[in-house]
């Protein structure tokens, strides 16, 4: 068995996280065997305490597996240090979290463009990703803030944009809406979509079903293991143009 | 229907295309829209009930048109239905059954009960994102709906998933 396939962004194979708490070691990820393609939008769920958020972490190499291992783009990267770790993340990974880590002697817009910098692209080319993300998340006007300047929905939005800004190979998120009212949602919500149609690979944790059934397949996890895999149905719609049957008054 | 009926008369008498008419304006998309023959069907019992009258209109070039207005009965029944509380949903759920009696019968696991429920839940969700993608942002009467009918769901799926970490 090869585990190197052209159309494969990441797979583990067997893949497991024990934390040790005091002298008793708790699993925390159990034999994950995931295969996620290039292009894919995949949700990870399940209750808190699930592992859902350590499996991510693994992915972007901010946790060591216990077992196990792990490929990204074919190659094995789970034996890698931390500073091929880095470099790999810097190159191939983007990553947003809960809470957002922003530069804070930075203006928004150079806080976006640095990955792409960092990443090889061309200044020229930098700019033009900063502006396109901020125009879709609602930020231009802010281009030129610091992040203290922000409200946290905003700080989220500028995380986001700047996950994506050196286009990776594979995007990870970790509750990316978990602190934004339903407007910001809509916007994070619209710009996913949006580069997920543009071909991004996407691995997204939440516990949001709404932000969940964005994408083409969904993996739950109960007590560190894969209880379901599965991709979502496009429901059929009715006739009369609208999905109006699924609100009902009386 | 019959309240949302009075309530639309209490505001104006009306025909029953324009009732039709009003509820698909006020909910938008969300609202399944009612047949007109089930609004004349409702309006017929509410007139044999005396909450509703209705005078012939004519029109010229056309059949005379029916237009109803509320009676003082209609209005008093409507107030009651305002002033008194409304129940909430209850849990009164067929999968919960099919959830605890199956699997006892040896002839479903329960594990894949919920698997398939959680997605024909997500795909409900789902079609309630397409929906609100599809309807005017200033609808806000059907936006409200929408973000309702997520709530529920949102509650369903925790539900779904206390029951996968209870049950053996």
């Amino acid at each position: 068995m090869t585990p190197k396939q052209l159309s494969t962004v990441i797979k583990t194979v067997n893949l497991g996280k024990i934390y040790q708490q005091g002298a008793v070691p708790v699993p925390a990820v159990r034999g994950v065997d995931l295969e996620i393609g290039a292009g894919e939008f995949v949700a990870v769920t399940g209750p808190s305490g699930s592992g859902k958020s350590t499996l991510v972490h693994m992915l972007g190499g901010l946790d060591k597996p216990s077992s196990g291992e792990i490929w990204l783009d074919g190659r094995r990267v789970d034996t890698l240090r931390e500073s091929a770790w880095a470099l790999l993340r810097r190159k191939k990974i983007g990553f947003v979290f809960q809470f957002f880590n922003l530069v804070a002697n930075m203006t928004v817009a150079d806080n976006v463009e640095l990955p792409a910098l960092l990443a090889g692209s061309s200044p020229k080319e930098a700019r033009a990703r900063r502006e396109y993300l901020l125009d879709a998340l609602g930020l231009t006007e802010r281009s030129d803030a610091p992040p203290s300047q922000l409200s946290g929905g905003e700080q989220q939005r500028v995380a986001l944009a700047r996950a994506l800004s050196n286009r990776p190979s594979l995007l990870l998120a970790d509750e990316p809406t978990g602190n934004l009212d339903s407007r910001n949602t809509r916007d994070v919500l619209r710009l996913l979509g949006e580069v997920h149609r543009d071909g991004q690979t996407i691995v997204l944790v939440t516990h949001e079903a709404r932000v969940a059934s964005l994408a083409d397949r969904v993996v739950s996890l109960l007590d560190g293991q894969v209880i379901d895999d599965g991709t979502i149905a496009v429901p059929r719609r009715r006739s009369r143009g609208g999905a109006g049957d699924v609100v009902e008054l009386r | 229907m019959r309240l949302s009926l009075l309530a639309l008369l209490a505001k104006e008498p009306a025909h029953g295309y324009e009732l039709k008419q009003a509820l698909e304006l006020t909910f938008g998309d969300a609202y399944p829209s009612p047949n007109i023959g089930q609004i004349y069907v409702t309006l017929g019992r509410l007139e044999k009930d005396g909450l509703v009258r209705a005078v012939d209109v004519e029109q010229s070039n056309r059949p005379n048109k029916k237009v109803y207005y509320l009676t003082a009965l209609g209005r008093e029944k409507l107030e009651a239905w305002v002033d008194e509380p409304t129940e909430g949903p209850r849990v009164r759920d067929d999968f919960f059954m099919k959830l605890v009696l199956a699997p006892m019968t040896g002839i479903a696991d329960r594990m894949a009960l919920i698997n398939r429920q959680r997605r024909h839940y997500l795909s409900l969700m789902r079609s309630l994102n397409e929906l609100a993608d599809g309807t005017d942002q200033a609808n806000r009467v059907a936006h409200l709906l929408i973000e309702g009918a997520m709530l529920h769901l949102q509650a369903d799926l925790d539900w779904l998933e206390r029951c996968q970490e209870e049950l053996p």
